[in-house]
């Protein structure tokens, strides 16, 4: 059985309609285990991070990091497998019934902590009370906010009881699950950042806890005692380099077993035999889309027609090629193409300058005064500024080559790149920008509730573009209030087409995730959960492995 | 006073020349500001305009220093980052030495309460760890050319201002001032017209030498992310830019490096020979040709 | 003496109170709040605006700014400097303390190796100004003060690391380090060591020996040198003993001065090689907002060259009280 492994708990669950129809999965397929490679336990995989890891009870984390390695520590009831569906991990089943209002686990009897301390049902109730205490700082209330009660008639059964029916109700059960005997009194007391196991956790998951030096490096060990077998990979290593063209050269020079490239290394650095005997590369799509949005309380953005023209005139393939090297699949909206609820059937715009051109002058844009820049009636040129976040480059060759593009059609822009932190509180929550240059990661889950609906408009909210459609309105509540998928698909389907007939934002593009591992690691099965789905089975056969794993 | 200042120059001019790192240095400086100033007619295409189709090419004939990862040409775009780093120098420098004469002059001429006051203002400064100051206030500012110029200008007016002061401490003393403070002159037209003049030598030399670290020290900012932001280019963020292509393209790393390379060895070489030659103590060794 | 340290030492208290008081109110009001509030990209990662005025609560940032800078301030007297506002939440002292060693260990050796080089460069071509070792030399140091350090160490690391294989690439420990043995161990920390060394060194060098050059050209004119030569004193005896110990001296207030821009230059080799010291935090914090441990950091390093000028100053002010200049060093 296959664990994803990642950013668990950041996927809301989903299906995908088999792997036919998922996205192509490039991997240098590996001709699969010669016969003399036989699965080994031992050695050491090393991964680099260039950011630091936070904490190390995911649930008050929201960083990549430091998901990643909780993702080894604990577990949860449910996890996603290689298609991105939900299957029992900490539970061996649950059921829903008929309303979906209720909805009962089964927990594994054989699973116990690191300590030793068995896992029973009460573990569960208290993670759930840990993440609706108002002192627990976490970032993921929402999804147990529909419950009214989670509780635990006997120690190997948990009954969750919601308000009204949740469509991400399982998915959401993928959070990782607390050991109650030692977070206790921290939980209770709004003290958990500072207990013992955010620095030294205890969890049930396949791999230990072992060493933490800030900065530096995160060490754990495999779990000999884990539930379903110990993972074959003796020890993880996870250093953190925190500049992108050092862990390059890390793994140029063997420091480091695995990475994401960028699509420049993995297009243009990699190709050489070395490099190809060494590592081996995976691409597959990832679940950010990037995308050029408007503000629309801007009255000229208000106009979908000004929109439309900016669509036209801006060529996805050109952006896709220019900085991804066309690693990267255009997107048509918000929804991870080759997930059930994805659908192509909506309006495109072909780049077409004359089109775009004739759009804008509809909308009262026209080079009145023949310095090549368009001007509304009164006269006024049309410019504004294209913010985006910096330390991000790819974003920052979109906005100038969408600079570019708009001056084709007489538009000015200006581009403005604005550290996160700032970006963030000062431009995009008090709405104090133009248009921006951004990326959205997609859970596995359509629900999109808090980005579109127009409740959600408020200065800690995130709908940031203050989209107001009250169709959409309708299609996101009865989405989320359905745990029918059948149903959910045409409400998802129809969000997509509003979305793509009024343009609030251009959706550029999804990117495709190219990570690469070395090649003596074998058992990988590149799917649409990515690579790293089933971790705990990679191996490297014996005569293979590099370093003693203590 | 002019007779003597003129003589004074010619005694400058007749050391510095024997000086030829000095001179080189000078000479690579004045071309430098010929071409900032001439970029538009010497760069031969738009160092904006991105051309997808052509990414990451070596240098050509179409491209002498080849292009960059959305296709930009990269010597247009060294020769119009010459002028904004160029432009950061000196905006950042003249800030710090407005800051630096004020101050320090103030201090030196009026001593006492406010003498106190000004230098325990710029030991404060001293004590901060000015590059963690400019972490802090450009990721507080939003980023353009001006607030880098601004910001490196306001943490660095400090050696300056020491200098102006010490300048006029022992200048204060001197019969000429004493002088005209006697016949009745007013401090101001003691300090611009008597005592400044002849103070400003040392903050020449500071101002040509921290040139050269202003732009240093935006390419370091670059590195982090907080230097100056597109569209404009700067030898600094065509470096940085570049390095994440460093082993396919190397033209995109070396040119500015070099650049940049060039230009602050050329401003300290020169900077240092217009020191040597104003110190009359080491002009007096460089006249006697030791060693 | 100890009257004048007394005095320097009351004097810089409302100094760093007026440094802190002036920190605190830039970062705090600082667009952005800590990074811990947002999580702006994942559509998984939903904070409601009530789960945000809770967090806000429980860092004490809903408060006014004078009140929390005077809650800051009380207890920074009882030497607590907070917790970070990261998840870990760890004391502010014990993340700073965790990371100084390595950067006063690494500074101090960089120190070591500069001066060592920078004092005999400085004399030799003070003594022997204008001749081709002079100028060889200048060119050579200011090469080092114009490289860009992050593009000097990347082609280091392709070079040495990369190419030929001779060195590792970033970090201070290889990653089977726990598995080595003693001596293997320090051989691997070593050898870790030498491209950030040279980098630095390399960088720092103009700065010190262009300095001593430029003192040792002064303390060379002083009629004390020229009685000393006239008595007919063997030239390495003038230079060795007197002039060098009179030149010696404004470049150790130098010394006192340059910590913070060590301190400070430290971030982007820090950085680079992905060496987890002071200065990779104070980065790390400005970017995540973690007002504590930014602030922390301001008065740590500000104590310590309170300190260190102090203490050039009273070695300085026992030989020659006359005022010294500060002298250029490296932006940063």
């Amino acid at each position: 059985m296959g664990r994803l492994r990642g950013l668990r708990w950041l996927a809301l669950g989903v299906l995908c309609l088999g792997l036919g129809a998922c996205n192509v999965i490039e991997g240098e397929e590996q001709a699969e285990l010669a016969s003399d490679e036989l699965p080994a336990h031992g050695d050491t995989f090393i991964l680099a991070t260039i950011g630091d890891i936070t904490a190390l009870i995911p649930n008050i984390t929201s960083d990549a990091p430091s998901h990643e390695v909780g993702a080894l520590i604990y577990d949860g009831l449910v996890q996603a497998d290689r298609n991105l569906n939900y299957v029992p991990q900490l539970a061996e089943s649950w059921t829903f019934s008929p309303d979906c209002l209720s909805l009962t686990f089964a927990l594994r009897r054989d699973v116990v902590w690191h300590d030793g301390r068995p896992f029973t049902a009460d573990d569960v109730v208290f993670t759930y009370q840990t993440m609706m205490n108002p002192k627990t700082p976490t970032a993921y209330r929402d999804s147990f906010s529909m419950i009214s009660s989670v509780e635990a008639p006997d120690p190997h059964t948990v009954r969750v009881t919601y308000g009204k029916p949740f469509a991400r109700a399982v998915s959401s059960w993928a959070m990782a699950i607390l050991p109650k005997h030692l977070l206790e009194t921290y939980a209770a007391s709004g003290t958990l950042r500072e207990s013992p196991q955010n620095r030294r956790p205890v969890g049930t998951g396949p791999y230990r806890f072992h060493e933490w030096r800030s900065g530096e490096k995160v060490v754990l060990l495999a779990n000999r005692d884990y539930y379903d077998g110990p993972p074959y990979i003796g020890r993880v290593v996870y250093r953190v380099i925190p500049s992108q063209a050092t862990i390059f050269l890390e793994l140029k020079a063997k420091g480091v077993d695995q990475t994401a490239l960028t699509a420049l290394q993995y297009t243009r650095q990699t190709a050489y035999p070395a490099f190809h005997k060494a590592y081996r590369k995976y691409r597959y799509p990832s679940s950010t889309y990037t995308f050029f949005g408007f503000n629309l309380q801007d009255p000229r953005f208000a106009d979908a027609r000004v929109r439309r023209a900016f669509a036209h005139a801006i060529n996805k393939q050109e952006i896709i090629d220019g900085v991804r090297q066309g690693l990267a699949r255009e997107a048509t909206g918000p929804i991870r193409p080759g997930t059930w609820a994805y659908t192509d059937q909506v309006r495109r715009y072909p780049y077409d300058l004359d089109r775009a051109r004739q759009l804008l002058a509809e909308a009262g844009w026209k080079d009145r005064d023949g310095d090549g820049l368009v001007e509304n009636v009164e006269g006024k040129p049309f410019a504004f500024t294209i913010q985006t976040n910096q330390g991000n480059e790819e974003r920052k060759k979109i906005a100038e080559i969408i600079q570019q593009r708009l001056k084709d059609i007489g538009v000015k822009a200006d581009i403005q790149v604005i550290e996160w932190a700032s970006f963030i509180s000062e431009y995009l929550k008090k709405r104090r920008f133009e248009a921006v240059v951004m990326g959205f990661g997609v859970g596995t889950d359509p629900d999109q509730y808090v980005i579109w609906h127009s409740s959600q408009m408020g200065p800690d909210q995130m709908n940031r573009l203050s989209f107001s459609n009250p169709e959409v309105d309708r299609l996101l509540e009865d989405g989320r209030a359905s745990c029918h998928e059948a149903q959910r698909v045409t409400y998802y389907q129809r969000f997509q087409q509003v979305l793509a007939e009024e343009q609030p934002m251009i959706f550029l593009y999804f990117a495709d995730a190219l990570p690469v591992v070395a090649s003596r690691v074998r058992g990988i099965q590149p799917a649409p959960a990515g690579i790293s789905w089933n971790f705990t089975d990679w191996f490297v056969p014996e005569q293979l492995q590099r370093y003693t794993s203590g | 006073m002019a007779g003597p200042r003129r003589g004074e120059w010619r005694q400058f001019w007749t050391t510095f020349r024997r000086n030829r790192l000095a001179l080189c240095g000078g000479a690579v400086v004045s071309v430098l500001v010929a071409v900032a100033a001439l970029a538009p007619v010497l760069a031969p295409h738009d160092p904006h305009r991105p051309d997808t189709k052509n990414i990451l090419a070596p240098p050509s004939r179409e491209h002498w220093l080849g292009t960059d990862q959305i296709g930009r040409d990269v010597l247009s775009r060294v020769l119009y980052g010459s002028r904004v780093s160029l432009a950061v120098g000196f905006v950042s420098v003249g800030i710090a030495s407005m800051i630096g004469i004020v101050l320090g002059a103030a201090a030196g001429y009026q001593g006492g309460l406010t003498d106190g006051v000004i230098m325990r203002f710029v030991d404060l400064m001293l004590v901060f760890p000015r590059f963690f100051l400019l972490l802090a206030v450009l990721a507080f500012l939003q980023p353009s050319i001006w607030t880098v110029m601004a910001v490196i200008g306001l943490t660095g007016w400090m050696g300056v201002t020491r200098l102006v002061r010490a300048e006029f401490l022992s200048l204060r003393e001197r019969e000429f001032v004493i002088w005209s403070e006697s016949v009745g002159a007013t401090a101001l037209r003691v300090v611009f017209r008597h005592i400044l003049p002849n103070a400003m030598a040392p903050v020449l030399v500071a101002m040509t030498l921290g040139i050269p670290a202003a732009i240093l020290t935006e390419s370091g900012l670059s590195f982090l992310g907080l230097g100056v932001q597109p569209p404009y280019a700067t030898w600094g963020n065509i470096l940085n830019d570049g390095k994440d292509a460093i082993e396919i393209a190397w033209w995109m790393t070396v040119y500015p490096g070099l650049a940049i390379l060039v230009t602050v060895l050329s401003y300290n070489l020169l900077g240092e020979g217009i020191r040597d030659a104003l110190d009359p103590r080491l002009r007096q060794a460089g006249g006697r040709g030791r060693g | 003496m100890a009257l004048f340290a007394l005095r320097r030492l009351i004097l810089a208290l409302p100094l760093l109170i007026g440094i802190t008081f002036i920190s605190f109110m830039v970062i705090n009001l600082a667009p952005g709040e800590p990074v811990v509030m947002q999580s702006e990209e994942q559509i998984g990662t939903q904070i409601t605006p009530e789960a945000r005025q809770a967090l806000r609560e429980l860092y004490g940032l809903d408060k006014p700014l004078p009140i929390q800078y005077w809650h800051w301030l009380t207890r920074l007297v009882r030497l607590d400097f907070g917790r970070s506002l990261q998840p870990d939440g760890q004391l502010v002292l014990t993340k700073i303390l965790d990371r100084m060693p390595i950067t006063l260990f690494l500074n101090g050796v960089e120190m070591f190796i500069i001066l060592a080089l920078a004092v005999p460069i400085g004399i030799l071509s003070a003594t022997r100004q204008y001749s081709f070792f002079d100028k060889a030399t200048t060119v050579f140091v200011f090469t080092g003060f114009a490289t860009p350090d992050f593009w000097l160490a990347l082609m280091l690391m392709i070079l040495f690391g990369v190419q030929l294989g001779w060195l590792p690439i970033s970090q201070l420990r290889s990653p089977n380090w726990e598995y080595m043995s003693f001596w293997a161990q320090q051989v691997d920390l070593l050898s870790h060591l030498v491209l950030p060394i040279f980098v630095a060194v390399f960088g720092g060098l103009a700065g010190f020996s262009r300095y001593m050059r430029q003192s040792m050209l002064e303390v060379v004119r002083q009629d004390y040198i020229q009685t000393a030569r006239a008595k007919g004193l063997p030239e390495q005896v003038v230079i060795g003993k007197h002039a060098l110990r009179n030149a010696l001296l404004p470049v150790v207030t130098i010394l006192g001065l340059s910590l913070p821009g060590l301190i400070g230059g430290s971030v982007i080799i820090e950085t680079i090689f992905a060496i987890p010291g002071m200065g990779q935090l104070m980065v790390q914090s400005v970017f995540a907002r973690d007002y504590p441990v930014v602030m922390g950091n301001l008065v740590i390093v500000a104590v310590l060259t309170l300190l260190a000028n102090l203490g050039a100053d009273l070695a300085y002010g026992l030989v020659d009280p006359r005022i010294r200049l500060g002298a250029r060093r490296r932006a940063g």
